[in-house]
């Protein structure tokens, strides 16, 4: 069960006190919603029934579309997924290397779906800081998680949307004919980061490979300085702007003035709806993992839910001394793999499954990396709803990439705001907010744990898992990531 | 003739390390509110109208924004507000700590109101307003409840002073947000208390080049110095505009560190590093101190030559205060503020400045079209540096060449020009790439059908400009402006092959470009307004200082600077070494000696000009011979391109020789002197009055619109010595009669070259005729 009592009150936020900051935004929200009554009504209902066709009749009168499926175009769905669990970097994890991880994601997603190798078309994974041994890991891990040598496999990489740009990928391969079944995932370990010997370093090597005699080599040699030992790291921070995540996310947040005390009730939040439903067994997409030479991780290591007292104590990380994001209300560093297998419904259903969701209408967005770098579910959310033809109520789970309390707090501002919609997004009126009781209620990245690579397939899991266990028909999955980029995607649940 | 000004743009040790008040500074003059303000001063008791004070919890919010004007300036009537807003702080026992900010986007307070010191006729008046200002500030140093001064934009001179007079300062780390001293450039000095407190804050070294200089320090700098002791970010778009809610953040931010201040769990003080410590130690021997006073007095002399005041006054001022304490100090310091207010040179530089400001405007309205795409045909020195100072302004530009190789050189000088500022960090590397992707460098005219205007920098050659213009006029769509970077041939002349003479216009830049200011504009009867509203709108944009003057042979700054050449080699073929004619000109102020600048700029060039402006003015041009130049032509002496003019130029070699082989020419040509005007000072006056009634006449004959952009042009564009004001101010600070008699004496000499002009005579016989009233 949940510790803390607060954690209660997102569960069922107009019962609770009234003490807390997010208050504002959930009594916006509940004002919103059209008809609250039916809400609370099909909350109660939820435990006592497990009739899912009242369920989907309920969801379906208030539907703009009855379902996003399109003439002429392939149906494809998302047949199943899982995850590794996601640990802390330099944890149980600290000794493998990305494909390791990778192979297990994808071994576990043969053993989850059993489906037959040599059926796989085509196999992509997503991962942002790139193990330069393995610079394709999407096919050294494949080669060694046994699929078929036959499979041909490539790697993308798009910041922390990279697997969301896997499944896209695998998407328009299937849509365009090209493909039928495509298994897409994420992976990223850092734990191990390639740090390199200098430019000046380096230069001095090669050069040293290439001379052809003693005196050359000497020559090469005396040019050497104790400075060229200096290594580099891989770039924390922006290319473009030098302005590290975090950085640029405490900036954010003081735009849209949300203080220290909202971002850390958003962390607590994601904490205890994460713990919560990892000890309810909710989190089905994680799979064991017998890591060589150590014991089977079999859940998430990050869920941690402490106490705003506790938190408030923290230093900020980044703005020093006065800022607001802290260690606790930002996601941590991540080792994690996911995969899920995506096909066209017609090859599913040839092959016996039964799928978990539809993948619908996808955007991605950018925008300026430096000062709205985080704020791509603002820009996407709106455009992928009107590319579905649907509209906020529609949607019936939320699934939110959480980089940082602040990212998110700013991103449902934004979302909230006449203003910024005016003069930045180009519309009329304000986005809308997504009902904070339909939001990332399994926990998030701040919570899970957020391996770059990998989360955008936890949120379609998460999104889809969602929709069977609490009944709802449309998922809209939301991701900002660097370079000032965003991607949003609809899951559509798959009949019963 | 055009690259005859290279080498100019390391003016004088004033205006070239002044990226602040000169090109940035807003010292602006609101004389009209002044005058309105004493007006309705005394009912405007309650109505404050530059300050709006609130209080949150404890903490005073004072919030300067004074009424009707781009930035804040230190007026009397902000100065009383502010006085009366910190006495209910200081009696009131509910506030505890203040924070003191301006609500102007851009400004915290840019300097004190230059009127305010105007408006003195005695030193006596100016050291009043200095002791005035300098005692509010000892309250403010004083004061038991803590005073956070958030700075966000400009916060220059007696801003810089107030904010030093806080207790805690929090600075915004915009590219806007820059602190400075500014006030030796206008030939005074701080006079609220900085050449006391700067010192003690951060040390005697960065205090002096700080006021000595003028140079303006940004945010992070200033953090590191001890200026500042906390820097805020500039935030993005929010639900508000970013500038306002940045604003609001430093307010936000302040007010934590007001409180936290009032309960002692901040201290202001901050720890020195290990170098500060030792230099601190170092100076608190008299003897190190007496050594470090003797050495940047000698630096100073050495730049100033003896011909600017203030900073040597400084020097003094800061002294007296370290070594008789802060009461002989203070006194020094408004003393002598009062003192330099009154000098010449002080009257020069602010005139300088206000002339500067005016051209920093559009007197011509917004053009119709704005220019969106550049193209600039030419990628030689002067094209390529026009094509830089527009793309790093965000300006779409073509750069156009009629070789691989010729175009190569002029992407490589702007590419290189960009990563120069990445080196000097004011850019970073993706600014420079995203800067340099606004060039598009080809061999043709594709592109130039989109052109709103084209600016062509082709060699000096009439025929060529001819062809340039004709090709360009058959691509450019109707309303495209088409204008001709030359230093002296006649823009009518090059207009006669156009098709729309009236979109045909003048633009003379000068080399270096991206260095120098100065942007001559030429107008001819035909060119039509919205032309030059919209040149004048690219120069604005192109970060220039602009003088819009009438065509004619050599416009107005090549003209001016002609005669004064002629009288160089005359001088020198009298029998003045280049040496010792180089140090007269420069100890009368000019940046570059007169020798050394023949060879900078070219004696090809010099004598093309010389000849062809010699063909149109006559006698009037005339001097010392042509064939002094053709023969150094004849020889290869073209100056430094060459490696070889009056001085022989290496590579790496810092201290230039004399040509020997000059010698000999120079014999050949021999003039013989004259004794009665070939004193030091006369051959100095020689060469000015020449110069300064040739300006004057331009004026006259309406070349020039007004006398204000006479002296700036000359000033930025020739280097006439700046502590003079240029021509205008000279004739009017050191009298009309004094340079008539001095003409006149020459003229018994040397006849015609010497007469002087109309406007100049007249002048001379009223003593109330002013350029400047």
């Amino acid at each position: 069960m949940a510790p803390h009592s607060s954690t209660l009150a997102w569960k069922i936020p107009w019962t609770e006190e009234p003490d807390f900051r997010m208050i504002s935004l959930l009594t916006y929200t509940l004002k919103n919603l059209p008809n609250t009554s039916k809400w609370a009504l099909r909350f109660c209902m939820r435990p006592l029934s497990s009739s899912s066709q009242l369920q989907a009749a309920a969801a379906s009168q208030t539907k703009s579309k009855k379902t996003l499926a399109k003439p002429n175009i392939r149906n494809i769905v998302v047949v199943d997924g899982v995850r590794t669990p996601f640990l802390l970097s330099g944890t149980s994890y600290k000794d493998l290397m990305p494909h390791d991880l990778a192979r297990a994601a994808l071994s576990g997603l043969l053993h989850r779906t059993s489906v037959p190798k040599d059926v796989v078309d085509y196999i992509i994974f997503g991962t942002v800081i790139q193990e330069v041994k393995t610079s394709n890991v999407a096919r050294e891990a494949a080669l060694g998680a046994g699929f078929s040598d036959k499979t041909p496999a490539h790697t993308v990489t798009m910041a922390c949307i990279s697997s969301n740009q896997a499944m896209t990928t695998a998407v328009g391969l299937i849509a365009s004919g090209q493909c039928d079944v495509v298994v897409a995932g994420g992976v990223e370990l850092m734990s191990d980061i390639p740090i390199r010997h200098s430019r000046k370093m380096r230069k001095m090597m090669l050069d040293l490979n290439k001379a052809k005699t003693l005196a050359q080599r000497l020559s090469i040699i005396s040019k050497f300085r104790l400075n060229f030992l200096s290594p580099e790291l891989p770039a924390v921070s922006e290319f473009s702007t030098s302005e590290t995540m975090g950085h640029s996310a405490d900036r954010l947040a003081a735009a849209f003035a949300i203080s220290r005390e909202e971002q850390d009730e958003y962390a607590l939040r994601s904490h205890s709806l994460a713990k919560k439903a990892q000890d309810e067994g909710l989190l089905s997409d994680v799979v064991p993992f017998k890591v060589p030479g150590r014991d089977t991780v079999t859940q998430d290591n990050g869920i941690r839910p402490s106490s705003l007292d506790q938190m408030a104590k923290l230093k900020p990380a980044f703005i020093k001394p006065y800022g607001t994001v802290t260690a606790a209300n930002s996601s941590f560093l991540t080792d994690g793999a996911s995969a899920v297998l995506i096909m066209a419904e017609e090859k599913a259903l040839a092959m016996g499954y039964k799928p978990k969701a539809y993948l619908r209408d996808f955007m991605y967005v950018s925008q300026d990396p430096k000062d709205q770098l985080l704020l791509g579910p603002t820009y996407a959310t709106p455009k992928v709803l009107e590319k579905a033809g649907l509209t906020m109520n529609d949607i019936d789970v939320f699934e939110f990439h959480e980089a940082f309390s602040g990212q998110i707090l700013a991103n449902l501002k934004a979302m909230d705001s006449d203003w910024f919609a005016q003069n930045y997004m180009g519309r009329k009126a304000k986005v809308g907010l997504p009902p904070l009781e339909k939001f990332n209620n399994w926990g998030g990245s701040l919570s899970l744990g957020h391996p770059f690579g990998a989360t955008g397939c936890r949120l379609v899991m998460a999104a889809a898992n969602r929709l069977r266990k609490e009944g709802g028909q449309y998922g809209l999955v939301a991701a900002c990531a660097a370079g000032g980029q965003g991607h949003a995607m609809i899951v559509e649940a798959y009949p019963k | 003739m055009r690259k005859m000004q290279k080498g100019l743009f390391y003016l004088i040790w004033v205006t070239d390390r002044n990226p602040i008040i000169f090109q940035k500074a807003s010292l602006v003059l609101p004389l009209l509110r002044y005058i309105c303000r004493s007006f309705t001063r005394s009912s405007a008791l309650l109505t404050r109208t530059h300050i709006n004070y609130g209080v949150r919890g404890d903490v005073a919010v004072i919030r300067i924004n004074s009424p009707n004007s781009k930035v804040n300036t230190l007026s009397q009537e902000l100065h009383s507000e502010f006085m009366e807003v910190m006495n209910e702080v200081w009696s009131s026992s509910q506030i505890r700590s203040a924070v003191l900010i301006s609500t102007k986007p851009g400004c915290f307070i840019a300097g004190a109101d230059l009127n305010m010191l105007n408006s003195c006729t005695t030193s006596q008046e100016v050291t009043q307003i200095s002791q005035e200002a300098q005692k509010m500030f000892e309250k403010l140093e004083k004061s038991t409840k803590p005073v956070v001064a958030a700075i966000n934009g400009s916060c220059l001179g007696g801003g810089l002073e107030l904010a030093i007079s806080c207790q805690y300062r929090i600075a915004t780390k915009d590219k806007k947000t820059v602190l400075g001293s500014p006030e030796v450039l206008l030939g005074i000095l701080p006079g609220a208390g900085a050449t006391q407190r700067l010192p003690k804050m951060v040390g005697r070294p960065a205090a002096f080049d700080m006021m000595l200089t003028g140079r303006g320090i940004r945010a992070d700098r200033a953090k590191k110095m001890g200026l500042v002791d906390q820097l805020v970010e500039p935030l993005g778009p929010g639900v508000k505009p970013p500038e306002e809610r940045t604003i609001e953040y430093l307010e936000e931010v302040a007010i934590t560190f007001a409180k936290g201040l009032a309960d002692k769990k901040i201290t202001p003080k901050r720890d020195k590093g290990l170098v500060e410590k030792l230099t601190s130690y170092a100076l608190s021997i008299p003897f190190v101190r007496q050594q470090i006073y003797k050495k940047v007095e000698e630096k100073v002399r050495k730049q100033t030559k003896g011909l600017y005041p203030a900073p040597l006054k400084i020097i003094d001022v800061v002294k007296t205060g370290i070594e008789q304490g802060s009461t002989a100090g203070y006194l020094s310091e408004s003393q002598t503020f009062g003192e330099l207010a009154m000098t010449k040179e002080s009257k020069a530089l602010m005139g300088l400045y206000r002339g500067q400001t005016q051209c920093k405007k559009n007197k011509f309205g917004a053009p119709q079209k704005e220019v969106k795409q550049l193209a600039v045909v030419g990628a030689g020195l002067m094209g390529a540096g026009i094509a830089q100072v527009s793309v790093d302004k965000g300006l779409q530009t073509i750069l156009k060449d009629t070789t691989l190789p010729a175009l190569g050189r002029g992407q490589q000088q702007v590419f290189k020009g960009l990563n120069d500022k990445v080196k000097k960090k004011t850019l970073t590397s993706f600014e420079r790439d995203a800067m340099f992707s606004n060039l598009i460098g080809q061999l043709d005219y594709r592109g130039f059908e989109k052109a709103d205007m084209v600016i062509e920098a082709v060699f000096e050659d009439l025929n060529l400009k001819h062809r340039v213009l004709k090709e360009a006029e058959a691509v450019i769509p109707d309303h495209c402006v088409f204008a001709s970077n030359t230093s002296a041939l006649p823009i009518g002349e090059i207009a006669t092959v156009s098709k729309r003479p009236e979109k045909v216009i003048g633009m003379h830049y000068f080399s270096p470009v991206d260095k120098m200011q100065l942007l001559e504009i030429i107008t001819t009867e035909k060119t039509s307004k919205d032309t030059t509203a919209s040149a004048v709108d690219v120069g604005l944009r192109q970060g220039k200082v602009i003088i819009v003057v009438k065509d004619g042979p050599g416009f107005y700054t090549t003209r001016c600077l002609t005669p004064m050449m002629s009288e160089v080699i005359r001088i020198l073929q009298e029998g003045v070494g280049p040496k010792n004619l180089d140090s007269l000109t420069t100890s009368f102020g000019f940046p570059v000696g007169a020798a050394t600048l023949v060879d900078e700029g070219g004696v090809d060039v010099a004598k093309h000009v010389a000849e062809n402006l010699g063909k149109m003015f006559g006698e009037r041009f005339a001097g010392g011979s042509l064939e002094v130049l053709m023969q150094m032509i004849s020889k290869g002496f073209l100056g430094r391109k060459s490696g070889k003019g009056f001085y022989i130029y290496q590579e790496g070699v810092k201290n230039k020789n004399l040509n020997s082989d000059m010698d000999s020419i120079l014999a050949s040509l021999k003039m013989p002197s004259q004794p009665d005007v070939s004193s030091d000072e006369d051959i100095q006056y020689r060469l000015v009055t020449r110069f300064v009634n040739e300006a004057i006449l331009c004026l006259q004959e309406g070349v020039l619109a007004t006398p204000a952009e006479g002296d700036i042009g000359a000033v930025f564009g020739l280097g006439f010595p700046p502590c003079l004001g240029g021509p205008f101010h000279f004739v009017d600070l050191y009298g009309a009669q004094k340079i008539v008699d001095r003409l006149r004496k020459y003229e018994t000499a040397y006849e015609k070259q010497f007469t002087p002009c109309q406007l100049l005579v007249d002048h001379a016989n009223n003593p109330n005729k002013k350029f400047y009233q």
